[in-house]
């Protein structure tokens, strides 16, 4: 017999602090690869939050919804390591402070 | 009460992770930060009784994407020891965004959900195993999927074409 009561806002409420640091780490970091570490914080905030709405609104779809997510943060990994590879590979440093050529 | 136990321990472990995951000045140490928070989210979920959401945020994200952003920093020649500055000259301005932001969120959702309860009992557990996700996903979102695993197939050429040397 399973009977547990939690709040809905205590998992609300890691989920924006995980978020909010990750967007600090994406305007504050420098490297590539440090912004993409950064993206899949947020990312994760967000799943928190869609598996505890699930488990709140007794809906499980909460839980298809982050398992997309999950699919796509591994898509957007690819990709993203794969450009800054390139980038690395062109300017000789994953710098993305580098990346100004459209800078007035 | 176990449960919101489980809740705090893994809450303050995966905030201190965090913190470290945008403060450390070893890249390696940052995405090794980054795992503790992926596995405390993975603990999170089962506590919450999602169980295949746990294992699958388990096997991808700790078993895939850690090692693929290991790859990453070893491809790109990260300096290993503690020598870089990761850091761009935004950071105090970041640092302003990002808590504004905390804060701004914060009282939203104590204004809205306030002391709304999850209740964890038998009948969520029973309409959260793994075979009710699977139903829901073959039922009512097997387009989405079809469509998902496209975009899996689109963004591993995409990589490949992105990254090769010609």
């Amino acid at each position: 017999m399973l009977a547990a009561d939690v709040t809905l806002n205590q998992y609300l409420l890691l989920s924006a602090f995980l978020f909010c640091t990750g967007v600090y780490g994406v305007l504050a970091r420098r490297n590539g690869v440090l912004v993409l570490l950064s993206v899949e914080l947020m990312l994760n905030a967000v799943n928190i939050n869609l598996v505890a709405f699930s488990a709140f609104t007794r809906n499980i779809s909460g839980q298809i919804f982050a398992l997309f997510v999950i699919t796509i943060a591994a898509a957007e990994v690819g990709v993203g390591l794969a450009i800054v590879l390139l980038i690395y590979r062109n300017l000789k440093s994953p710098d993305l402070d580098r990346v100004d050529q459209l800078k007035g | 009460m176990a449960q919101n136990i489980a809740f705090w321990i893994l809450a303050v472990a995966m905030a201190g992770a965090a913190i470290g995951v945008v403060r450390s000045r070893n890249i390696v140490h940052a995405a090794l930060f980054l795992i503790v928070v992926l596995v405390g989210a993975a603990a999170q979920y089962i506590v919450l009784l999602a169980e295949f959401v746990g294992i699958v945020q388990f096997f991808i994200y700790i078993g895939a994407i850690a090692v693929l952003f290991l790859f990453g920093i070893m491809l790109t020649r990260a300096p290993m020891g503690n020598r870089g500055d990761y850091d761009n000259d935004q950071r105090w301005p970041a640092l302003v965004v990002a808590l504004f932001l905390l804060g701004v969120i914060t009282a939203l959702l104590v204004d809205a959900f306030g002391n709304d309860k999850i209740n964890l009992n038998d009948r969520l557990l029973a309409s959260s195993r793994t075979g009710a996700v699977g139903n829901e996903i073959f039922r009512n979102f097997v387009i989405p999927f079809e469509v998902v695993s496209m975009l899996l197939l689109a963004a591993l050429v995409g990589a490949v074409v992105i990254a090769r040397r010609d």
